[in-house]
């Protein structure tokens, strides 16, 4: 697949960002879609889950809904936690309350990969990550997963972020 | 943290500067610019949902010491980045990081390759000690690539194998393995010990893991034992379920899957939180601290001990007491070519040598030896010297021992960073002597 994304362009989606959509979410707490939405809620941000097969339930304290025009606030980023091919129908879905729901990022999970949706949403002005976790990427660019012995491929002599 | 240079594009930063600063930054609270030593068993938890995350792994930061500890981990991710993998996992020794690679890989009834060109150590660990596990290790001539291909069975989970193998003088050709390897659906693991990062990086030639044990090039001064796996990222464990232990949910980690959790630092994550947690041979963080130390000066070192063991391995050649010797970097070389492929640095400090003399010299020339330590390491700042037979590769039979480069006329040299005309005068009156 080959997919590069410059850190300062992942680094600036993940400070911009403050509400995600997250398609996928998964109720069940040993799934990653879960593990990626606890971590991301524990870093600050907002994440509503969106899951035909739960709409109407609750996952970790938030109300889950059947579909992203369903969702009442405006989120700019959706996560799309849905293997290749349902990522299509997703960001045609997202391209087209883009506008109303404030939408600016389409960003799929890893193992996650879809160029023709990826062209279409960049088409109608989206940033668009593909085959990326941003539970893992804010760990690698903020110091975290570095604990893990993960290579951060950070060079700098500039003091680590102090965060807890 | 974002820099101006960042902003014009990714740095490819040379090895020398990842050597000193891959996985180290300045402590965020006091600013510290070592790496502190973090003598320290436990981290306090923030609450009890803080503690439950970390130990459900759905965060990420340090719990208890056996599987982690901010020392280790900037041991882990610098190896990690010096060998061009995704990530890495520091172990007690080398052994034990083998030990935690092949738990991580195998069922019992397994079975894996590996070259008979290996550390006797691990010929010993993989033959016997593993039977015991139910883990069948089939031993192969590297010499012909096709080796590997014939040994494999519907149960061949790796194929194992040294590039620059132990006791020394002996390159395999990386390339033709990983694509039988590839055919077959399964990992190639290299232990990189004797080459180091800086002669051999083998994930470039396509290996999926590699090991170290740190004690030797890494460390360098012979002052600390370790050992890290490390894994490229890029290999795919789904591979139709012949891997169960990283694509199903796993039992030891209240049903979690390691490979579609975490991805392409799936292995390393379930070495650690399986393997290191329930086997628990951990790095400790002084041993950690010295190794990244020793990292520091690798490229400088390695520049030394080859150029020392190029011109000790010419002496030699040259002395009529010798009979022969094995070193890649002579014209003599079966392996020059290939060594010029895989080590364009040079083929590393560590090799042999026969004795006109047999045995006996050979025994006699060791005992003879003032400047030479005679001990069971390599890859030490000081040259180091061994009769293989009767110590490192003692377990294997006679003919084990053949196989593997250290029949009974056999001397193992490491050579170290000294002054190579001390180092050439001692040879010559420990040879005279025997």
């Amino acid at each position: 697949m080959n997919l590069h994304y410059p850190d300062t362009s992942i680094r600036d989606i993940l400070r911009r960002v403050k509400t995600i959509a997250m398609v996928g979410a998964s109720p069940d707490w040993v799934r990653p879609s879960h593990f990626a939405m606890k971590y991301l809620q524990r870093k600050g941000y907002r994440v509503i889950p969106v899951n035909p097969r739960a709409a109407g339930t609750e996952i970790l304290g938030e109300e889950v809904y059947g579909a992203l025009a369903d969702v009442p606030p405006t989120f700019e980023m959706v996560d799309v936690f849905r293997n290749s091919d349902a990522a299509g129908p997703i960001t045609d879905e997202a391209i087209e309350i883009a506008s109303k729901k404030g939408i600016e990022i389409i960003w799929m999970q890893l193992g996650v990969v879809n160029h023709e949706a990826a062209a279409r949403a960049e088409a109608a002005g989206l940033s668009v990550v593909m085959d990326r976790c941003p539970k893992i990427e804010y760990g690698r660019l903020f110091g975290e997963l570095s604990w893990s012995g993960v290579n951060s491929r950070i060079i700098t002599a500039k003091r680590a972020p102090f965060r807890r | 943290m974002s820099s101006e240079t960042e902003k014009s594009g990714p740095i490819e930063y040379g090895f020398e500067t990842r050597a000193v600063h891959a996985g180290a930054q300045p402590d965020p609270v006091t600013g510290a610019r070592a790496t502190p030593i973090y003598q320290t068993t436990s981290y306090v938890f923030d609450d009890t949902e803080h503690a439950a995350d970390l130990f459900n792994l759905s965060r990420f930061g340090f719990l208890y010491s056996r599987l982690g500890n901010p020392t280790v981990s900037v041991l882990e991710e610098r190896v990690a980045n010096l060998e061009d993998g995704r990530a890495g996992l520091a172990a007690a020794s080398g052994h034990a990081a083998q030990f935690l690679t092949f738990f991580t890989l195998l069922e019992p009834g397994d079975e894996f390759i590996a070259s008979r060109n290996l550390y006797g150590g691990s010929v010993t660990q993989f033959g016997l000690s593993f039977k015991r596990l139910g883990w069948t290790c089939h031993f192969v001539d590297p010499a012909d690539p096709e080796n590997f291909r014939e040994a494999l069975t519907p149960k061949t989970k790796a194929i194992f194998l040294e590039v620059l193998a132990n006791p020394g003088g002996i390159v395999v050709d990386l390339e033709p393995v990983v694509e039988i390897a590839g055919e077959a659906g399964i990992p190639v693991i290299v232990d990189n010990t004797m080459a180091s990062p800086y002669l051999c990086q083998p994930i470039r030639w396509g290996a999926d893991i590699v090991i170290h044990s740190t004690t030797k090039y890494l460390s360098g001064h012979g002052n600390s034992m370790g050992g890290v796996i490390v894994e490229s990222g890029k290999f795919d464990w789904l591979q139709g379920g012949r891997f169960p232990g990283m694509t199903e949910p796993d039992p030891a980690y209240h049903g979690l899957t390691f490979y579609e959790t975490f991805g392409d630092f799936g292995f390393t994550t379930k070495a650690r939180a399986v393997a290191l947690r329930d086997f628990g041979p951990t790095m400790a963080p002084l041993n950690a601290f010295l190794t990244i130390t020793g990292i520091e000066t690798l490229a400088l070192r390695m520049d030394r001990h080859v150029s020392n063991a190029q011109t000790v391995a010419g002496f030699l050649e040259a002395h009529p007491a010798v009979d022969w010797v094995s070193y890649a970097g002579l014209a003599s070389s079966p392996y020059r070519d290939l060594a010029a492929k895989y080590l364009p640095n040079g083929p590393g400090a560590t090799f042999t040598f026969g004795l006109k003399g047999g045995f006996d010299a050979g025994v006699k020339m060791v005992e003879a030896c003032e400047l030479f330590s005679h001990l069971a390491n390599i890859g030490d700042t000081r040259s180091l010297i061994i009769h293989p037979a009767s110590t490192t590769h003692r377990q294997l039979t006679e003919e084990q021992q053949i196989a593997a480069g250290a029949g009974p006329d056999v001397i193992r040299l490491s050579i170290g960073i000294e002054n190579a005309d001390d180092i050439l005068r001692d040879l010559d009156q420990a040879l005279s002597a025997a």
